[in-house]
C-alpha cells in the first residue's frame, strides 16, 4: 500500500514534462487522500517489505501522524509543481527540475512512512541528494555559494545520524523503531542512551535548522528560484522536526536532561530567528529567518512533552507546511512583478494590484496567527501546554516570538504593499508578470489560491484539525499501540 | 583487533574533523570522506567482531547454536558506502564548479550570500 504511493513517483523519471508532472502530482495527491482516509477510518496500517516479519524486515508504518504528513507533502508538491511550470526558466527545466522534485517528494513520503531507523537514514539521503540538485540547478554565483554551505552541513548531519544509528545498534541490536522503543527501556546505561539521543538531536537539528546549527539556512534558502525555495521552506526543515517528534516520543522517552536541552534550544531558536528576520531587507532572507523562528515553536512543543503541547506541535506543523510553501511562492510573485525582493525598493503593490494583494495577505497574516487564521490555534495550545507544565520562561519566548513575527510581517506589508511605489529599473529576470499571457498568470496564481484556501480552512474549520492533532498526539504519547501493530503478525501483504 | 580498530576510528575522526576545520573547500571534502569512513568502521566495530563464524545454520539444526558474525552491520556499511560515494562524487563536482565560477578555494571568501542584494 505504501509502495503504491512511492512507486508512483518513479514514473515521472522517464518523461520530464510539465504536463505529466502536474498530472502525476495530482494522482499522488489523490492516493495520499485515499491513504489518509483509509488510516483515519480504519486505524494504523503496517506492511513489511521483503516478507520478513518485524523486527527483522523493514517495516513501513502508516499511522495517523505519518499519513497526515504524507498528505501535506503531496499538497505542497502539487502546488509547487503547478507553480514551477510557469515560474521556472527553460534551462532549469531541461536539467531535470521535475524529476528531481518528484524524487524529493518520494523521499519525503518514504521518510514519513518508514518504521525503521536505518531506512529513515536512506530516505534522508534520497531527500538530500535531490535537494542538492535542486539547489544547484541553474548555477549562478550566489546560488553555488549557498549550495556549498548547504551540501557541507547536510553531509555532516548525515554522518552524525549514522554515528547515532551505530551506537543504537551496538546497544540494542535492532533497527526497527518499535522494537527499539521496547529495548531502549531495558538498558541500564542511561548515560550512553543520552549520548546517542544527543547525536540524533544534532543530526535532526542541523536538518531542521535549530538554534546553534541554523547558519546554513539563511545563507542558502534565498538563493535558488522561488519554486525550489517554496518546497525547501515548506517541507525540508519539517522532515527534521518530524524525525525529532518520532524519535523523542517513541525511542528516547521522558528524560529530564533531554527535555531541558530541547526547551533551551527552542527558546534560543525562536529568539534568533525572529531577530534575524527583523534586520534583513531581502524578502527571501526574512522568510528564511521566520522559518527558523517557527521551527523554534515546534521544538518548544517537543520540549514540554505534554500531550497538549504535542497537539500544538502537530497543529503547527500542518499549518506551517502550507503557509511557508505559500509564502515563498508569494515572494516569487513579488519578484515576478517587480524584479527585486528588497523591501526597501519595493512598494505600491496594493495600489497597482489590489485584489492580488488581498490574496497575498492571507498567507502573510495566517503566519502571524491573527485569529481566526490558522497560526493562532497552535499557539493557543503551546501556551495552554506550557501553563499546564509550568514552563513560564518558554511561554514568554513563544509570545515574544509571535510579537516579533507580527512586527516583521507588518513591516513587510507596509513596505511592499502600502508604501508609495517607485518605478524600478528593469532587470534581466526573464519575463515580468505583466508580460505573461493571461493563462500563465492564472497558472502562477492558482497554487497560491489553492494553498490559501487550505490555510483558511485550517483556521476557520480548526475543530477538525484540532481533533486530528489530538488524535495524533494521543497516539504519539501512548506508543504501545504503535509497537503492538508493528510487531503483530496479521498485516497486509503487498 | 578491537583495540586496533578503535585507534583507527579515532584517528580517522580526528583527521576528518581537522580537515573540516581548514579553510580550503577541497580539504573540507577530504575531511568529510575521512569522517564517513571512520563512521563505517564504527558501525562495524559496534556490531561486535566475531572471527571465522559465518552466519550459516548447520543442516542438522534449525537455529543458531553458537555465536555467529552478525551480517546486519555489514549490510548497513555497504549501504552507507554506496550512498556516501554518490554524495561525495556530487560534492566534488560541485566544488569543481564553484571553483570555476568563483575562482577561489577559500571558504572565507564565500560571503556574497550574506550581503544585502
Amino acid at each position: 500500500m505504501a509502495s503504491a504511493v512511492l512507486l508512483l513517483f518513479f514514473w515521472s523519471y522517464i518523461k520530464a514534462q510539465k504536463f505529466l508532472s502536474v498530472i502525476l502530482s495530482l494522482v499522488g495527491l489523490g492516493i495520499s487522500i485515499w491513504l489518509f482516509s483509509a488510516v483515519y477510518d480504519g486505524g494504523m496500517l503496517v506492511t513489511q517489505s521483503g516478507n520478513w516479519s518485524a523486527p527483522f524486515g523493514i517495516s513501513f508504518v502508516a499511522d495517523t501522524f505519518a499519513v497526515t504528513m504524507v498528505l501535506l507533502a503531496a499538497i505542497a508538491g502539487f502546488a509547487v509543481s503547478v507553480f514551477a511550470t510557469v515560474s521556472m526558466n527553460k534551462a532549469r527545466l531541461q536539467f531535470g527540475f521535475f524529476p528531481m522534485l518528484h524524487f524529493l517528494i518520494m523521499g519525503l513520503q518514504g521518510a514519513f512512512l518508514t518504521g525503521d531507523i536505518f531506512n529513515l537514514y536512506v530516505w534522508f539521503e534520497v531527500i538530500i541528494i535531490s535537494s542538492f540538485v535542486l539547489i544547484t540547478i541553474g548555477g549562478k554565483k550566489a546560488q553555488l555559494e549557498g549550495a556549498i554551505k548547504y551540501v557541507a552541513l547536510n553531509l555532516l548531519a548525515s554522518i552524525f545520524f549514522l554515528i547515532g544509528i551505530a551506537f543504537l545498534y551496538g546497544l540494542t541490536g535492532s533497527l526497527n523503531m518499535a522494537d527499539l522503543a521496547l529495548k531502549v527501556q531495558e538498558i541500564e546505561n542511561k548515560g550512553l542512551i543520552n549520548v546517542t539521543a544527543s547525536l540524533f538531536l544534532v543530526a535532526f537539528g542541523i536538518k531542521s535548522a535549530v538554534f546553534p546549527l541554523y547558519f546554513w539556512l539563511p545563507a542558502s534558502y534565498h538563493t535558488p528560484p522561488p519554486a525550489v525555495a517554496a518546497i525547501f521552506g515548506g517541507l525540508l526543515t519539517k522532515v527534521g522536526v518530524y524525525a525529532m517528534v518520532r524519535t523523542f516520543t517513541l525511542i528516547f522517552v521522558g528524560d529530564d536532561f533531554l527535555s531541558l536541552v530541547l526547551s533551551v534550544m527552542a527558546a534560543l531558536t525562536i529568539l534568533s530567528g525572529a531577530l534575524g528576520a527583523m534586520v534583513h531587507q531581502h524578502l527571501g532572507k526574512i522568510f528564511g529567518y521566520l522559518i527558523i523562528c517557527h521551527i523554534g515553536f515546534m521544538m518548544a512543543g517537543i520540549g514540554m512533552m505534554t500531550e497538549l503541547a504535542i497537539v500544538g506541535t502537530v497543529f503547527y506543523l500542518v499549518h506551517d507546511i502550507i503557509v511557508k510553501t505559500n509564502l515563498f511562492m508569494v515572494s516569487g510573485i513579488i519578484l515576478k512583478i517587480n524584479g527585486t525582493q528588497n523591501i526597501k525598493e519595493l512598494g505600491g503593490m496594493y495600489k497597482n494590484y489590489p485584489l492580488l494583494s488581498l490574496l497575498l495577505a492571507i498567507p502573510l497574516f495566517s503566519l502571524v496567527g491573527i485569529p481566526p487564521l490558522s497560526g493562532f490555534w497552535a499557539k493557543l495550545f503551546f501556551i495552554q501546554g506550557g501553563l499546564e507544565s509550568g514552563e513560564y520562561i518558554l511561554i514568554t519566548f513563544i509570545v515574544l516570538g509571535s510579537f516579533l513575527t507580527l512586527w516583521v510581517i507588518a513591516k513587510v506589508w507596509v513596505e511592499v504593499f502600502w508604501k508609495k511605489g517607485v518605478n524600478l529599473p528593469k532587470k534581466a529576470i526573464g519575463r515580468y508578470f505583466h508580460e505573461l499571457r493571461q493563462r500563465e498568470k492564472w497558472v502562477l496564481l492558482l497554487p497560491i489560491v489553492f494553498l490559501s484556501i487550505i490555510s483558511l480552512y485550517i483556521g476557520l474549520g480548526a475543530e477538525n484539525i484540532i481533533s486530528l492533532s489530538q488524535r495524533i498526539a494521543s497516539e504519539l504519547m501512548n506508543p504501545a499501540a504503535y509497537i503492538e501493530n508493528v510487531m503483530s503478525q496479521n498485516q497486509i501483504e503487498l | 583487533m578491537e583495540l586496533l580498530l578503535i585507534f583507527i576510528i579515532g584517528l580517522l575522526h580526528a583527521a576528518g574533523i581537522y580537515m573540516l576545520l581548514r579553510r580550503s573547500m577541497f580539504k573540507m571534502i577530504i575531511g568529510l570522506i575521512l569522517l564517513g569512513n571512520g563512521v563505517n568502521l564504527l558501525i562495524f566495530l559496534l556490531g561486535r567482531l566475531v572471527k571465522g563464524k559465518p552466519p550459516v545454520i548447520d543442516e542438522a539444526s534449525k537455529v543458531f547454536t553458537e555465536i555467529y558474525a552478525d551480517p546486519v552491520p555489514q549490510a548497513l556499511i555497504l549501504t552507507a558506502i554506496v550512498i556516501g560515494f554518490g554524495l561525495q562524487s556530487f560534492a566534488i563536482i560541485l566544488i569543481k564548479r564553484v571553483y570555476k565560477v568563483l575562482e577561489t578555494d577559500d571558504l572565507d571568501e564565500l560571503n556574497s550570500t550574506d550581503e544585502e542584494i
